[in-house]
């Protein structure tokens, strides 16, 4: 059984690999890829997760809807979530911040920023 | 009378015996105190003997000894200085290290990527993908040449409509000189470009070899990128080379399914 379980939900399968590749440096993690919200959305009500990454703009449904329905889901509501986008203006951070997300990171990525906030999420010295 | 006259001399004798008694006893202090004068002169004599001897010799070991240990301690602390520096030196290499472990993830993840598909379409999906996520592109083109008119024309955009981008001519313009150079082109100052669709502020060819098959034109970055990093550069000339190979793979593979296609086509119309 692993010990941390990370969702990446993001429609680019470059950036989920980079988001990937980021994450299997902490020891023990287990990671699942979803290619959209509802995606992300059926994965999350299918298992608990430790922390997520959701892109925000994403075909069928985008990065801040998910974030507004994991919120209200009794069971789910209390993982972390941090949101990858290319979109960089403040008010998008804020909107984004105000649903719930735990952190924002804009695009372009760098792995080492990814695995940064993972550890403060997961609380990983 | 003769009473009172014997009893005059008996006391004139008795004080003439104490005072002879107390010249005795002061003789004998006299001598005494001459006896310790001289008993003190001794030791002091022998007190300054002991120090200049046995024990000037324990000082100066121990002198020596200080100054050993000072010795000691001063190559102590420059080793720790050296150490310090070391570490120093160690968590500079360490940043560096995690920098370029970044920088070689993101070209890995580009050029597995862009050679995980034949198909032309999910190629240039990708080189969009790259542009977008790991340089940070908000605007550009991807140009690619027409080998039977013998210019440039957009197949994919970002930011742009494809229409508004007219077909270019070999030497025309940035994009038509960097197709005709094969060299890459990048302005001088972003913060201060304006767009102008023939004149991107970067261009940068994709080549197999020396053979040119189209430009990648950017023309707005997203807001938060201010300028290039050295990755940026890297991934350009990684994109220059790999995404020019990946297009040439996928345009040879659907032409040759296409001819498959129609070989199959004649064999059984043949066979039937």
């Amino acid at each position: 059984m692993a010990d941390f379980n990370i969702l990446i939900v993001e429609d680019s399968p470059t950036m989920r690999q980079l988001i990937s590749f980021a994450l299997k440096r902490i020891r023990g993690v287990r990671i699942v890829e979803a290619g959209d919200g509802v995606d992300g959305l059926k994965k999350v009500s299918a298992e608990k997760f430790d922390l997520i990454f959701t892109d925000i703009n994403m075909p069928v449904m985008d990065g801040l809807k998910l974030i507004s329905l994991v919120r209200e889901d009794a069971t789910h509501k209390g993982v972390p979530i941090v949101v990858i986008t290319t979109e960089g203006a403040q008010e998008d951070r804020q909107r984004a911040l105000a649903l719930g997300a735990n952190d924002y990171i804009t695009k372009p990525i760098q792995p080492n920023r990814i695995l940064e906030v993972a550890k403060q999420l997961l609380k990983i010295v | 009378m003769i009473d009172e006259e014997s009893g005059y001399r008996g006391k004139a004798e008795e004080f003439l015996q104490a005072f002879k008694k107390g010249a005795e006893f002061t003789h004998d202090l006299l001598r005494e105190n001459e006896r310790l004068r001289y008993r003190v002169l001794e030791l002091e004599n022998s007190g300054a003997g002991t120090l200049s001897g046995s024990g000037g010799d324990q000082s100066q070991a121990l002198l020596n000894r200080i100054k050993e240990l000072e010795q000691e301690k001063q190559d102590i602390l420059d080793r720790i200085r050296k150490v310090e520096d070391e570490n120093e030196d160690f968590a500079n290499r360490y940043i560096e290290i995690e920098s370029e472990n970044n920088n070689l993830a993101n070209l890995y993840i580009a050029s597995y990527q862009l050679h995980s598909t034949l198909d032309f379409k999910e190629v240039l999906q990708i080189i969009m993908e790259i542009v977008i996520n790991l340089i940070g592109a908000e605007e550009f083109a991807l140009l690619l040449l027409d080998e039977k008119t013998g210019d440039l024309r957009a197949v994919a955009c970002e930011g742009l409509d494809r229409d508004d981008i007219p077909p270019i001519m070999l030497g025309s313009g940035l994009i038509g000189q960097t197709l005709q150079s094969g060299e890459s082109y990048f302005a001088e100052n972003i913060e201060t470009y304006s767009r102008d669709l023939l004149s991107p502020m970067v261009c940068v060819p994709l080549k197999i070899k020396e053979h040119v098959i189209g430009v990648l034109a950017i023309y707005k970055l997203l807001i938060q990128k201010e300028e290039f990093a050295q990755v940026d550069y890297e991934l350009f000339t990684l994109l220059a080379g790999h995404a020019a190979t990946a297009i040439f793979g996928a345009r040879l593979y659907s032409d040759s399914e296409r001819r498959l296609s129609t070989i199959q086509g004649f064999i059984d119309l043949l066979t039937k």
